[in-house]
């Protein structure tokens, strides 16, 4: 799995992973149990409008916490992704009956292939708009780890080269 | 109302720990669609070198959440919930987090600023294991919106 990060065959721009979900109030619903943000914005539709949004919106950590998901599945080890952020720019209405479909696909932003790391841009859209801004995933080459986070992580795991 | 200035820079006391439960990180990856077996199959993620379940990236948030409550409640803040926009989130890793852990956090205050009629809160919240040992960062900026 983390022979994909073998990043001198990489390429800025590259696509390295996609991957497409469906949400439903259901979705919503469960992430607010999960996450415990109950602000009714996110189920009721009456309160979404009171405040002046078109409908129910999915909560943005929702949308951060699904989009960093096919570059995990790429990098095959949590422990290589040093940061992940993202910016809030519109959001994604959830239709009652037809839901929100949010798409991802994860380009590299920018490889430093002597240090290791390579920068991974986020472009996710909802219902064909973008939706997050400066949507980063910094990576790291299993050499490239700090040994120490291994160990914190892993005492048993093989051991990460020390430097 | 704007967000008192003052704010800059406070330091908010220590979260109590939070023990970091299997079944709520099997709870909070289904929750964000997850599919990978580290994130629910115990004997997947010991294969994978780690203790027990690994929580997804944005699991910090939880913990989070319990600093930018001090944050809010905070009498002299000035921030009114009602108003308040996620503008954008950060979480800087040493590693993962794992079932097990216990965490504790600590809020920072990194700025205030005025934009128009809305004010940035931009908080650091730095998430420390039973150890003392760093885990993550979580940093968000909350926009709090101006009268319309």
């Amino acid at each position: 799995m983390s022979a994909a990060l073998d990043l001198a065959s990489l390429a800025v721009g590259d696509v390295v992973a996609t991957r497409s979900f469906t949400l439903t109030r259901d979705t919503l619903v469960r992430y607010a149990g999960a996450s415990g943000d109950f602000n009714p914005i996110h189920y009721r539709d009456d309160v979404a409008v009171s405040v002046g949004l078109d409908g129910v919106l999915a909560h943005g950590m929702l949308t951060m916490g699904l989009a960093v998901q096919p570059v995990l599945d790429w990098v095959g080890d949590p422990s290589l992704v040093e940061d992940y952020q993202v910016r809030f720019t519109r959001p994604v209405f959830v239709d009652a009956e037809s839901g929100a479909l949010v798409e991802v696909a994860a380009k590299v932003g920018q490889l430093d292939v002597a240090a290791g790391t390579a920068r991974i841009d986020l472009v996710v859209t909802g219902n064909g708009q973008t939706v997050l801004g400066k949507a980063q995933v910094r990576v790291r080459t299993p050499a490239a780890a700090p040994a120490a986070a291994a160990a914190a992580a892993a005492p048993a795991a093989p051991a990460a080269p020390s430097a | 109302m704007p967000v008192n200035p003052d704010l800059q820079g406070r330091v908010f006391p220590e979260t109590s720990p939070y023990l970091v439960g299997r079944e709520k990180i099997r709870e909070f990856s289904a929750a964000v669609l997850s599919q990978s077996p580290l994130n629910f199959d115990v004997e997947a993620a010991q294969a994978a070198g780690y203790p027990d379940l690994v929580a997804p990236p944005t699991f910090g948030v939880v913990i989070q959440e319990r600093t930018l409550e001090q944050l809010l409640e905070a009498p002299d803040a000035g921030i009114d919930f009602s108003r308040v926009v996620h503008g954008d989130q950060r979480f800087t890793f040493t590693r993962p987090i794992v079932a097990g852990d216990e965490l504790t956090a600590t809020l920072t205050v990194s700025s205030v600023k005025q934009l128009g009629g809305h004010s940035m809160v931009t908080s650091e919240s730095s998430i420390l294991d039973a150890t003392g040992a760093h885990v993550v960062t979580a940093i968000s900026t909350l926009v709090v919106r101006g009268d319309e």
